[in-house]
């Protein structure tokens, strides 16, 4: 059982750590003072949150593991995040829209994971899910603010529509470690979880005045650890430091 | 909702080792905000002590919970707590992390926020009116700390620490920290 339990808290992590770190990529970059400020306090809401995953991933997994072996000493195949995670930022538009439309994702599945049967991950969700009401809301203003935008903030935000859409199907494709954990109740059921984001995406869309994307061919792969060839770059810089250095602490 | 109430189990102990160690801990402060101290924050969820001879002292199990996950300061505040209690020369301390039920921002107390404003940071609204995910809701009436104007707007729902808003006052113009509700 907590073989299995350990598979289902590594992909939230890797997913949360992930998109973490691409977002605190902005961090002295962003637009203007205000909103750096706030993508670099969400990337450290997202870090935060795979922390949680992690320790108690580790704790799990005893002999020695800890959060930072997981982070730091694990290779890209055994990363087990979606690939809309590690997309790189592309402009302020693409960034904004992918983080509106994985939190809004992550936002629904803590919703659920907070009546975990498992009171560890219960708990963990519960915190994360107040973090996640900001980044949903602050990120679904964003897209309806380029998207009835200008003439050029509008073409921006459809342009990065057209990029990461198709990254979006694989969210809601259950592996292995989805299935289990929703069949032993720690986990989302993710179709319940389709159903709302389907219907949030659309209202804000709506607003937003940006049309719906047919529906399309998916990538997929992330869950299977089969990634792009982003995430080894994110790991390359993301890890260089305990890869030179073992244990090296600060 | 119950179990989102002041934590009655610190306010309730009487006996003068549990008040000692309130005392320490209440001079213990958050780092970022030094006129928060740990049970000002409310961060501080059980204290229970046991008794043991006099040649090996009490053992103290402390419960804390952090405010948000990813704020760094939870592992200063641990360090910090330690110290204090290690001067006063307690030696045998355990600190336990718990996350649920998970902090909220109505556990901070009426010093606190008193504290709060004083510091020039707006303390938190009770009741937690804005916690939705819906976008451009109307902005919640937050005074400003300096010149106690409600004409206030908000600036970023982001700021200089995980738990802050950024507004300005439309009065005087100044801008202010507002410890957001969460």
């Amino acid at each position: 059982m907590s073989k299995a339990l350990v598979s289902y808290l590594l992909s939230l992590a890797d997913n949360t750590l992930i998109l973490g770190h691409r977002n605190s990529e902005w961090c002295g970059h962003g637009p203007i003072l205000e909103q750096d400020i706030a993508i670099t306090n969400m990337a450290l809401d997202g870090i935060g949150q795979a922390r949680n995953f992690y320790q108690y991933a580790a704790q799990l997994m005893g002999n020695h593991t800890t959060e930072d072996s997981l982070a730091y000493l694990r290779d890209v195949t055994e990363f087990t995040n979606c690939l809309l995670v590690e997309l790189p930022n592309g402009d302020w538009a693409q960034t904004v829209l992918r983080h509106f439309l994985f939190s809004t994702f992550q936002y629904y599945v803590y919703q659920q994971l907070q009546n975990s049967s498992d009171p560890q991950l219960a708990a963990i969700a519960e915190k994360g899910f107040k973090e996640i009401t900001y980044h949903v809301r602050w990120s679904s203003e964003w897209v309806i603010r380029l998207g009835d935008g200008t003439e050029e903030s509008k073409d921006r935000i459809l342009q990065a529509l057209d990029t990461v859409w198709g990254y979006t199907g694989e969210l809601f494709q259950p592996a292995d470690f989805d299935l289990k954990a929703q069949q032993e109740g720690w986990g989302a059921d993710l179709l319940l979880v389709k159903r709302n984001w389907d219907e949030k995406i659309k209202a804000v869309f709506e607003e937003a005045t940006i049309p719906m994307p047919a529906t399309t061919w998916m990538h997929a792969g992330g869950k299977q650890g089969k990634h792009t060839e982003h995430l080894g770059f994110i790991l390359a810089e993301m890890q260089f430091l305990q890869r030179a250095y073992p244990n090296s602490e600060w | 909702m119950d179990s989102i109430n002041l934590p009655v189990t610190l306010s309730e102990l009487s006996d003068p080792l549990h008040i000692k160690v309130r005392e320490i801990l209440a001079t213990v402060s958050d780092p970022e905000i030094p006129v928060l101290s740990v049970i000002d924050l409310g961060i501080i969820r059980d204290i229970s002590i046991s008794q043991e001879n006099e040649s090996n002292g009490s053992e103290i199990t402390l419960q804390i919970t952090p405010t948000y996950t990813g704020c760094p300061a939870i592992d200063t505040i641990k360090i910090s707590i330690r110290m204090a209690l290690l001067e006063a020369g307690f030696k045998k301390i355990n600190i336990i992390e718990v996350l649920s039920p998970a902090w909220t921002t109505d556990w901070i107390t009426e010093k606190g926020r008193e504290n709060l404003k004083a510091y020039g940071i707006a303390p938190p609204q009770y009741q937690q009116s804005v916690c939705s995910p819906d976008s451009f809701q109307k902005e919640e009436a937050i005074q400003c700390p300096l010149c106690n104007s409600y004409h206030t707007r908000l600036v970023s729902q982001f700021g200089s620490t995980a738990c802050k808003a950024l507004y300005q006052c439309n009065d005087c113009k100044e801008p202010f920290d507002y410890f957001k509700c969460h």
